[in-house]
């Protein structure tokens, strides 16, 4: 049922009615379908895509560039448990090119994710180096474009 | 002061501007307007096939194309109409590339129709055929079909409406308004009667895509007999979401293609050569962009279709084009009633069904060529105009 999972993936805010209609399925089928999903693991949770800039509280959010050095046994699974331990830490990555691992950190300044990567971060044991980047701004994630002004102007004209 | 209505010939003054044209005045005034009413894809020409008008035009290619079209994109609607619909046509004598399906559509008024000539015309369908059809000298015989029907057209009423006057059949299938679509069994009836009566058709498949329910559209001129009596109509606008490229093409009979091919010739010289370059990307490369785009159609059709069933206007089931076609007749109002109130009290913009006939009655255009949410809001804010009716 990929169309299920593909409607899931852009909006989660649809009702399983609603879903049923718009796929010409039954309703208990898509409820069965996704129970299924959801106990299978292939849906991990559902979240809602909040444009932070626009809410009153003080955040930023950084890339991290992390080089390790994998262990023996473990390769780089370790190193990831390790990272995603942190509640900072929001997404973990395993990367292929020029550095291992790709990390997207939140705090509430600056100096804060600055003081993360230095204390916590960089002492891991493994840790090769670090290279931080901010996010200025977010234009667009998961799919969502968040700067587009909620009442766009339709380009089109009126044509019968 | 100059009367200018002494210049300007009668069958032009004749004809009436499009009705809708102040409703819609009205709208264009208003804020928060939710509009359910515009005839185009809300998706743009996919990136691929933009690339390739671009490319052209970086290239330099701002010549004149030949008259018919370039042959490379001549021998690719053949391929496409071969693999798509299962008819064979000829790309040096049966194949024409024109400014839109639309000019398709006048040269072929004007190729065929002369003073006296009868085109029968099905009812609510898309306001051109009429007019067209006066100024080529025509004149236009209406069949309204029927909501109990599906809005086929049915092979009695095509009987009953034939004179020896009669010409051209115009068939509009699937429809803009209605989203009907005609099947292999109606055709083959429809088939039956135009043999009989030694008339054309001109059969207007523009929407041929965009059709649901796992049907594939079927083209008249693929029912027996019916090949050598058909001018196929179609184009680029809503199969790949290329309204402003202005790109269409006419197939059929290879006598009737060339005297196209002269009055497109002297009328228009030649379509737009970036819009054909990125027209032969689309129909190598773009089956799976029209498979999405039908997909997302489908299941906003039926959201729609659901939602207009569930608050009470009945909705028959349209299995093409991107319109819903529900009957507001339970509210009591006309349908142009209808929709001025449900504009003036909701912001909602629906077209009424009589701007595409008589027989649009009590009927109210509803496209869904829109997101979901917007979709889903619009339906809400019906179902209050609705229920505020009631009370």
């Amino acid at each position: 049922m990929d169309k299920l999972l593909k409607l899931l993936g852009t909006n989660s805010d649809f009702t399983t009615a609603e879903i049923a209609t718009m796929l010409g399925e039954p309703e208990d089928y898509i409820k069965a379908q996704i129970k299924e999903y959801e106990n299978k693991g292939v849906i991990k949770g559902y979240q809602a895509v909040v444009d932070w800039e626009k809410v009153d509280d003080s955040y930023v959010e950084a890339l991290i560039e992390l080089k390790v050095t994998p262990k023996k046994e473990t390769g780089f699974d370790e190193m990831a448990e390790l990272c995603m331990a942190f509640d900072e830490v929001k997404s973990v990555y395993l990367m292929a090119g020029a550095y291992d691992f790709s990390l997207i950190v939140r705090g509430e300044t600056m100096q804060d994710i600055a003081m993360f990567v230095a204390k916590k971060l960089s002492t891991i044991d493994g840790v090769l180096s670090t290279a931080t980047h901010f996010i200025m701004r977010c234009y667009k994630d998961r799919g969502l474009n968040l700067v587009k002004p909620q009442h766009q102007e339709d380009g089109r004209l009126l044509i019968l | 002061m100059i009367d200018y209505s002494k210049y300007l010939n009668d069958k032009i003054q004749f004809i009436k501007p499009s009705g809708i044209r102040k409703f819609f005045d009205i709208a264009n005034e208003m804020d928060n307007v939710i509009s359910l009413s515009i005839g185009e894809p809300d998706f743009q020409t996919p990136w691929h096939i933009r690339d390739e008008g671009i490319d052209s035009l970086k290239k330099g290619k701002t010549w004149y194309s030949p008259n018919r079209g370039f042959s490379e994109l001549l021998k690719e609607i053949c391929n496409y109409y071969k693999r798509r619909f299962n008819l064979t046509y000829d790309d040096k004598t049966q194949t024409l590339v024109t400014v839109g399906g639309s000019e398709g559509i006048d040269l072929s008024f004007r190729a065929l129709i002369e003073n006296g000539d009868e085109v029968i015309i099905p009812e609510p369908s898309f306001v051109c055929y009429e007019p067209l059809t006066v100024m080529a000298g025509g004149t236009p015989v209406i069949i309204n079909t029927k909501n109990e029907d599906n809005f086929r057209l049915k092979a009695d009423d095509l009987r009953a409406a034939i004179t020896d006057k009669t010409k051209l059949l115009v068939l509009p299938y699937p429809n803009n308004p209605t989203g009907a679509i005609m099947e292999r069994k109606d055709l083959e009836e429809i088939a039956q009667v135009v043999i009989e009566n030694d008339i054309m058709v001109l059969s207007d498949e523009i929407y041929s895509e965009l059709t649901y329910g796992g049907r594939q559209h079927i083209s008249i001129a693929s029912i027996d007999g019916m090949y050598e009596r058909t001018i196929v109509i179609n184009g680029f606008s809503k199969s790949y979401a290329m309204t402003g490229w202005r790109l269409g093409y006419v197939l059929g009979p290879a006598p009737i293609i060339a005297q196209l091919t002269k009055l497109h010739q002297y009328g228009i010289m030649s379509a737009p050569t970036t819009a054909q370059y990125a027209a032969i990307e689309a129909l190598k490369n773009g089956d799976n962009d029209v498979n999405h785009m039908r997909d997302e159609y489908d299941m906003r059709r039926r959201l729609v279709v659901d939602g207009f069933n569930a608050m009470g206007l009945s909705c028959f089931e349209p299995l093409g084009a991107f319109y819903v076609f529900p009957c507001i007749k339970s509210t009591g109002l006309s349908s142009e009633e209808f929709c001025t109130r449900l504009i003036m009290d909701k912001h909602v913009a629906v077209v009424p069904g009589t701007a595409f006939g008589s027989s649009g009655e009590g009927f109210a255009r509803v496209s869904y060529s829109y997101s979901i949410q917007h979709l889903k809001t619009a339906l809400e804010r019906i179902k209050e105009f609705l229920e505020e009716l009631k009370q």
